[in-house]
């Protein structure tokens, strides 16, 4: 005799209904590939917010799904700039090479670190990422002879994308190749979060004694969860560093980790889209508050961050999202309800 | 949870409204746009500051209109930081198609706007970066600040000949300091003294004191350094602290350290500094005591200092360069205007080498002293028409 719906069925059926494309999503990227086409003299800052959002898609793999909190994720892009420009400067230019040394590099420094992260609470995975970032900044700033130390790493000459596609001064190639490189590796963290090792990651986030308890590996599937997002914060800096051809110590200073730490707030964790969303309102109401007060713009992001986590963030969206409510409900289920 | 759904929207929206606002027409007057990046917030906000004071200055006082056509200012802060200076660049030559790239607070900097001034074939005016080999690194960088080993040079003449036998120097650990480091070196050593040390501090957070017990425990008559200017009030507070000045060690400074924007807050413990540099404030000529004054009421009280002076001059070569041309802006045209030319700044005679596209300038020796109750570097001997000594010495 069967069971008519055993357990596994059901578990895999919901997966694969939450898994499923919805139209604005389909939507959203619809739009960003038409940017490619329709805002010449838009490429380089949209370029900048693909980065910023691969970066933040990656914090929100450790902060959103696993409950990991890391204040220097910068460490990886950093590491993922200077390994993709490195080779670039000595002789190999095909940027997707590139980008997968560059993942590799960061995910080998993310594994052997992720067992100092994974060690304590809270506040000492703060603690301990940040130490990370900094060491790696000054081993960077002291190998001055690899490098470039303060002055930044110079002479960096990319090579044609795949071969065939050259950068250009607009940055229309900068953006595409962003953008490609973004596409396929959300499609690939959307793939795992919808997984049952995704479902195995919300669980040790919400309960990791809980979860341990069940017989979830926890400290394995963290280990793997800030492998992968340290490889993707690589391929981010390894985009950064290929598209404006340059790389400075900037990449690992701590400013990078807060930056995109604020983004994730802006955009919301734990689906994916928040630092998607997040990085484009953040690139673009900075870029537009330096453009009108070059001295003062600090002031103005300051203040509207303050408001924005006083008032809350659902708060401000559901205020301003209230004429669209009729539209709102036929997008989908989001992957959990806060 | 409709309302992150809502952001999704909300992002379509700000996508769907930048589609529609385009990119910028181009202006019926056709002005000659000039975009002028500097960190204006971050550590490094006050040489924006002199320099945005200054080159607004230059435009208040000779009209924003030039050989027919009028000349627009469009500002941007880079915050110092390399990647954003770049995008900023990249940004006002194929989006604002500005026919100049001014301003570069710093090496790194100038450095990584310099590919976008080549492929866009735009003149980069570089006013306040000092490594020597910025200019090399594009045909369209023309300089008006000056180099670090420009500075230098004449100090450690100065050195040689005023019975200092033995110095210890101490610079900041990036490009402009490993510059200076090596040019004092090799002239004081041919000039017959010696060098007993040689130290280099960290550019982030500097921290001197061991390197100044290092430098007591050499005893050597003179203590040469270098740092970049904001650190200089830093150095010289630790440097009376540890009585260096009572056990009779001289400090040789390169001007940076006794930054006319900062010297007055440091207090006695600069006083009798010996530095070397191509401006100060208190220049004695009629030109500067004009530009000293209306730069005090544009700026709101602030002393000009050397940065202040490089965005002044560099406005002033760009107009003369646009009178030569009659107008004309294309790039390859306005840097060979600008090569040869020579004129008379706020800090003396300058002129750009056509060999090189660096400034070439007199060099002062300095020495702080107490006048109307400010402190100031006040010039005691001119070193005329120095060229970069680094780019001189290569074949």
């Amino acid at each position: 005799m069967t069971i008519p719906h055993p357990p596994a069925t059901r578990v895999t059926a919901a997966l694969a209904r939450r898994g499923r494309w919805r139209l604005p999503e389909v939507a959203f990227w619809a739009l960003a590939l038409a940017a490619l086409f329709l805002l010449p003299g838009r490429y380089l800052i949209l370029n900048e917010i693909a980065i910023l959002a691969l970066f933040a898609l990656s914090l929100d793999l450790l902060l959103g799904y696993s409950g990991i909190v890391s204040l220097g994720h910068a460490a990886f892009f950093g590491l993922g700039a200077y390994t993709a420009g490195l080779l670039a400067r000595h002789g190999v230019a095909e940027p997707v090479v590139g980008l997968f040394a560059a993942a590799g590099a960061a995910a080998l420094v993310g594994f052997a670190t992720s067992f100092l992260v994974l060690r304590g609470s809270d506040l000492t995975r703060i603690m301990v990422t940040i130490g990370v970032a900094l060491v790696l900044g000054e081993i960077a700033n002291r190998m001055a002879w690899l490098t470039g130390g303060a002055d930044g790493l110079q002479g960096i000459v990319m090579g044609p994308v795949l071969g065939t596609f050259e950068f250009d001064l607009w940055g229309q190639t900068a953006y595409g190749y962003s953008l490609a490189v973004l596409f396929v590796l959300f499609l690939l963290a959307r793939r795992i979060v919808h997984s049952p090792f995704g479902l195995s990651l919300c669980a040790i986030r919400d309960n990791p004694l809980r979860a341990a308890a069940v017989g979830i590996p926890v400290g394995g599937r963290l280990v793997a969860v800030y492998t992968l997002a340290a490889a993707y914060a690589g391929v981010a800096g390894a985009l950064l560093a290929q598209t404006t051809q340059f790389v400075s110590l900037d990449v690992l200073e701590f400013h990078r980790s807060a930056d995109v730490l604020l983004v994730l707030i802006i955009g919301g964790t734990g689906y994916l889209y928040g630092g998607i969303i997040g990085a484009v309102l953040f690139r673009l109401v900075q870029d537009e508050l330096a453009n009108l007060t070059p001295q003062y713009w600090y002031f103005w992001v300051g203040l509207i961050l303050v408001v924005l986590v006083l008032v809350g963030r659902e708060r401000v969206v559901a205020t301003l999202a209230a004429p669209f409510a009729g539209l709102l409900r036929r997008f989908g289920r989001p992957v959990r309800e806060a | 949870m409709v309302d992150r759904r809502s952001v999704v929207v909300g992002a379509a929206a700000v996508l769907a409204g930048m589609a529609m606002a385009g990119p910028l027409p181009a202006a019926a007057a056709d002005p000659v746009r000039v975009g002028l990046i500097l960190p204006l917030s971050g550590p490094f906000a006050s040489t924006g500051r002199q320099i945005e004071t200054a080159v607004r200055l230059y435009m208040e006082q000779h009209g924003s209109q030039v050989a027919g056509r009028p000349v627009e200012l469009v500002v941007r802060d880079d915050t110092g930081t390399a990647d954003l200076t770049k995008r900023l660049a990249q940004e006002l030559v194929v989006r604002d198609r500005v026919a100049v790239l001014a301003g570069f607070g710093l090496t790194p900097l100038a450095l990584a706007a310099a590919p976008i001034a080549t492929q866009g074939q735009v003149p980069q005016i570089v006013m306040s970066a000092a490594t020597s080999i910025i200019t090399e690194q594009s045909p369209f960088i023309v300089r008006t600040s000056f180099t670090a080993a420009q500075a230098t040079v004449p100090l450690a003449d100065w050195a040689a000949g005023n019975g200092i036998r033995s110095v210890v120097t101490l610079v900041t650990d990036y490009a402009p300091g490993i510059d200076t480091e090596a040019a004092f070196k090799s002239r004081f050593t041919a000039a017959g003294g010696t060098v007993a040390g040689e130290l280099r501090v960290p550019l982030r957070n500097p921290d001197f004191a061991p390197f100044l017990q290092k430098a007591a425990d050499l005893k050597p008559d003179a203590l040469f350094v270098f740092v970049p200017s904001g650190v200089g009030a830093q150095f010289m507070k630790q440097f009376a602290e540890r009585g260096l000045a009572q056990a009779g060690m001289t400090v040789l400074a390169e001007g940076s350290v006794t930054d006319d924007d900062l010297l007055n807050g440091m207090g006695d413990v600069a006083l009798g500094v010996v530095s070397s540099h191509h401006y100060s404030a208190a220049h004695d000529s009629p030109g500067n005591k004009a530009f000293v004054d209306a730069f005090r009421k544009a700026g709101g009280g602030a002393r000009p200092n050397f940065m202040a002076v490089g965005g002044y001059d560099g406005m002033h070569l760009l107009y003369e360069a646009l009178k030569k041309t009659g107008g004309a802006s294309d790039g390859p045209a306005l840097v060979e205007a600008m090569k040869g030319m020579s004129w008379t700044s706020p800090r003396g005679p300058v002129s750009i080498d056509p060999e090189t596209r660096d400034i070439v300038q007199n060099i002062y020796i300095r020495r702080v002293e107490r006048v109307n109750g400010e402190l100031h570097n006040v010039e005691f001997a001119t070193i005329p028409a120095v060229k970069d000594p680094v780019k001189a010495a290569k074949p």
